[in-house]
């Protein structure tokens, strides 16, 4: 651990200029598709003039030349300011602040489901391999993995919500009933089983899958062997010996989704009517909200960044042989 | 519900109104049924109605897109509302009276009505509204209100427009999301669009904005101030967000919310939710709007220009099939440029029918021959990027086309770039359809006349036709007092129009509202479902 300030001295100045980059790419970017936010607003409203396009115009910056309106933009975002949705008439962050926890309760939830669940059923299956279980363990992420997120939530709904009436379908809790302290907090966990369900499924697929490949791969190698010869109780050796060297795939995958966590998942967010950031991601993309698309951009790649480095720190601590670079 | 019961709701609903507000419209039925009398209206309830998409604003003035109409129009008032004939009922104004020559309106409001923030509401804000709010940011209300000379109040309850010249539409101009009553004590002087009150609108309508979770749900509550003794009858009503339509079908089906209204439900699901005995289903309310769509064809590109190409494809298209396999029996067959609905629909004019041989004849004409591969012309469509039923209608006229050797080229696009791309003309066949806003001269007309031909300004004559006939008939059509005469002169512009195809009709559209069956009173008016609700209530469970 010696490395570590250097490592993160070094990953920090790195950020920056990604960040920056990320900035004037993304900036680039969302001004290169076609329409503009007042193109959208002039066709939502079924009338027009041109004094109409004109006025919005003017009042969302859009009238000044390109690279005026990037350096603006760069400028706000320097001093920690994301800046300011005229369409939503509020503050980038706020909208964003606003939307977070609902995001991070589905999204960490789904992880942690995907990930405790992912790595059981992947060593359960890898361990009696060739056996029937292994085989319903295999089929079913199979399953898992290839059917489309939207369809396993409405079929969820359909089974759970509309046939049986167990847990409610939509939205983040129930609206109008008032509840307080640990009613609401069951009301929204009520509401959270579905969405989390739904897409921890397609990610427990994933590491279920890749556990069980990496355990195959490792549980024949020599120093199993010797484990064995030890005579080590078999728990000892699949989570002491095997899953800790087989681990290390799974977490890289991880960390790429724990970066992806606080972009929300727009599937799921859209079929559960759950208010996360997926959905604030993808309006903002069809109205052309420029400022709340780069927002969450901007937010979203810090949260990559800093997963990555967490990660790399990870290793070291699973796997003792890997050392942080300089 | 059979039908019978249904027609005796609804007589019930129409007479309620008639009791709730001085009745001044003949058209509204003061029957009521004996039956009926045990359901007496009582307060109290709670309604959950889909919004979707989410309205980015609820000033109603700043922003007319149509969810932002249906929860804005409980909050907001108009001086008028429109009976199902698009005849006037009263809203803020008591009564009124039209001069003989066509100039003068003039409008009594009702007394002692207060804005939401407890300051009384006055002749000021309707004049505030009408000569600097609506005319520095509404585009549909700076047309009709640039033809006023003068706009005065003599007193607190008296409001008198005078116009330059008779418009006899004038009278449909003042509807809640047409000429939405803003208050001036929070507006005048204020940079409209910056003002921080346009995140706590206040309003003078049935119900107030007490919370909005963005991306959850927007919740009114009952205005205990309002006018009408009595009411509104509800206590709230939540506008919730469901952004997926199966989950919106499935929250209907469940009963976890109480109405859907306009593109809430995709037409193929309309088909099972009529079966769901929980519900009411109807297509009335939406006459004010009556929309048509079509396929908007650009003149400015060969052989686009040539109107037996463009009666060609109206003969290649079956327009029965699109509205029973397209839109699942939802609509009408569009006749011309009228929709049914709209005043002055000249119902003498036989619709085309599908024809392929008149079709291939017209293109033979034309000298369009098929080549090797059957192909006469090659055209470009992009449909319009809302929703599914588009893109299937699409996929349909690219089949249909072909057997008249037309061949299509799809396109895609998203809302941003159809809007960028069909107003800068950058286009050849796009799908489309507008409002009509009641009268001809307010909503069909602006499509067609050369002097809307404006680069970049969407829902103007973005086709480029022009023919200083149809310019000529729907000038003198749109001052002429005489009903008779004005009539003559709309019949023959649409028989001009249905000639020239200047774009090809597809459907009047027609919308699928679904209502919970607690509720009664809801769908009253030709306003539908942007009314203000302020006699909608929950039968006795």
């Amino acid at each position: 651990m010696a490395g570590l300030v250097p490592f993160l001295a070094g990953r920090m100045v790195k950020a920056v200029v990604i960040l920056f980059a990320i900035v004037v790419l993304n900036f680039l970017l969302v001004h290169a598709a076609p329409g503009d936010p007042a193109m959208v607003m002039a066709g939502e409203a079924g009338a027009a003039d041109a004094k109409f396009v004109e006025q919005l115009r003017e009042q969302f910056g859009l009238n000044k030349p390109l690279h005026e309106q990037l350096m603006t933009y760069v400028g706000t975002v320097a001093q920690g300011d994301l800046g300011f949705s005229y369409r939503q008439q509020r503050p980038v962050w706020d909208l964003i602040a606003d939307r977070l926890p609902a995001t991070l309760m589905l999204t960490l939830s789904a992880f942690v489901v995907a990930l405790v669940g992912g790595i059981l059923l992947g060593t359960l299956a890898a361990i009696n391999s060739g056996k029937w279980s292994d085989s319903a363990i295999t089929v079913v992420a199979l399953l898992a993995y290839a059917t489309p997120i939207y369809w396993v939530g409405l079929m969820l709904i359909l089974l759970f919500s509309v046939s049986l009436g167990w847990l409610p379908a939509f939205g983040f809790e129930t609206v109008g009933a008032g509840l307080t302290g640990l009613d609401r907090l069951g009301d929204i966990l009520a509401h959270l089983v579905l969405p989390v369900f739904t897409l921890g499924l397609f990610y427990m697929a994933v590491y279920a899958r890749m556990t069980r490949a990496s355990i195959l791969e490792v549980r024949d190698m020599d120093f199993v062997k010797t484990a064995r010869a030890k005579g080590l109780r078999e728990s000892r050796i699949v989570f002491g010996h095997i899953l800790r060297n087989a681990i290390l795939p799974v977490i890289t995958v991880a960390g790429v989704q724990g970066g992806h966590l606080i972009g929300g998942s727009i599937l799921v967010e859209t079929v559960f009517a759950w208010p996360g950031i997926g959905r604030l991601a993808f309006d903002a993309v069809l109205q052309r909200d420029y400022q709340v698309l780069l927002g969450i951009f901007f937010f979203s790649s810090v949260m990559v960044i800093v997963f990555n480095i967490l990660t790399d720190l990870i290793y070291t601590l699973v796997d003792p042989r890997i050392e942080v670079a300089k | 519900m059979s039908f019978i019961s249904y027609r005796f709701r609804h007589l019930a609903a129409a007479s309620l109104l008639a009791l709730a507000v001085p009745a001044l419209s003949p058209s509204v039925p003061s029957f009521v049924s004996p039956a009926l009398a045990a359901d007496t209206p009582a307060r109290g309830g709670t309604m959950n109605i889909i919004v979707q998409p989410e309205p980015p604003m609820l000033q109603l003035g700043l922003n007319q897109q149509g969810p932002t109409q249906t929860v804005a129009g409980k909050i907001y008032q108009g001086l008028l509302t429109y009976d199902e004939k698009l005849d006037p009922l009263p809203s803020l104004a008591k009564s009124w009276t039209v001069s003989e020559d066509g100039l003068t309106y003039t409008f009594k409001l009702h007394e002692n009505v207060k804005w939401h923030d407890g300051k009384p509401f006055t002749s000021k804000d309707v004049i505030f509204s009408t000569t600097k709010f609506l005319p520095e940011v509404h585009s549909r209300a700076r047309a009709n209100f640039a033809r006023c000379e003068s706009i005065t109040a003599p007193d607190d309850n008296t409001v008198v427009f005078k116009l330059k010249e008779p418009f006899p539409a004038f009278i449909r101009a003042f509807e809640v999301a047409s000429a939405p009553i803003i208050p001036a004590h929070l507006y005048e002087g204020t940079d409209y669009r910056n003002n921080p009150a346009n995140a706590t609108p206040i309003g003078t309508g049935p119900f107030k904005l007490k919370e909005w979770v963005k991306g959850s749900y927007i919740h009114l509550v009952r205005n205990e101030d309002y006018y009408k003794p009595g009411l509104p009858y509800l206590d709230n009503i939540y506008f919730r967000v469901i952004p997926d339509a199966a989950s919106r079908a499935l929250a209907l089906e469940s009963g976890q919310v109480d109405q859907s209204q306009y593109n809430d439900i995709e037409p193929f699901d309309v088909a099972r939710l009529k079966e769901v005995k929980s519900l009411n289903f109807t297509t009335k309310g939406y006459e004010f709007i009556a929309p048509v769509s079509w396929l908007e064809i650009n003149h400015r590109v060969k052989p686009l220009d040539d109107k037996r190409f463009r009666q060609a494809i109206m003969y290649a298209i079956d327009r029965e099939f699109i509205r029973d396999k397209i839109w699942f029996g939802l609509g009408k067959v569009a006749s011309g440029p009228f929709n049914s609905s709209t005043k002055h629909f000249d119902s003498s004019i036989v619709p085309y029918a599908k024809n392929v041989d008149k079709a291939k004849a017209l293109l033979d004409e034309m000298g369009l021959k098929p080549d090797a591969k059957g192909v006469r012309a090659t055209v470009k469509l992009m449909p319009m990027p809302y929703g599914e039923t588009w893109q299937r209608l699409g996929e349909y006229l690219k089949q249909s086309l072909k057997q008249v050797g037309i061949n299509v080229v799809l396109e895609s696009t998203d809302v941003a770039g159809w809007v960028q791309r069909v107003s800068n003309w950058d286009y050849e066949i796009t799908t489309n359809f507008t409002y009509q806003y009641g009268d001809p001269a307010l909503g069909v007309s602006r499509t067609y006349v050369s002097d809307n031909i404006r680069k970049g300004v969407m829902f103007s004559n973005t086709m480029g036709y022009s023919n200083p006939k149809v310019d000529e008939l729907f000038t003198a059509a749109a001052k002429e007092n005489d009903a008779a005469k004005r009539q003559a002169m709309y019949s023959e512009v649409q028989k001009i129009l249905v000639d020239d195809v200047p774009v090809v009709w597809l459907l009047e559209m027609q919308f699928p509202t679904f209502v919970s069956k607690k509720f009664n009173n809801v769908i009253t008016t030709g306003v539908g479902v942007n009314e203000s609700y302020d006699s909608v209530y929950l039968s006795k469970p």
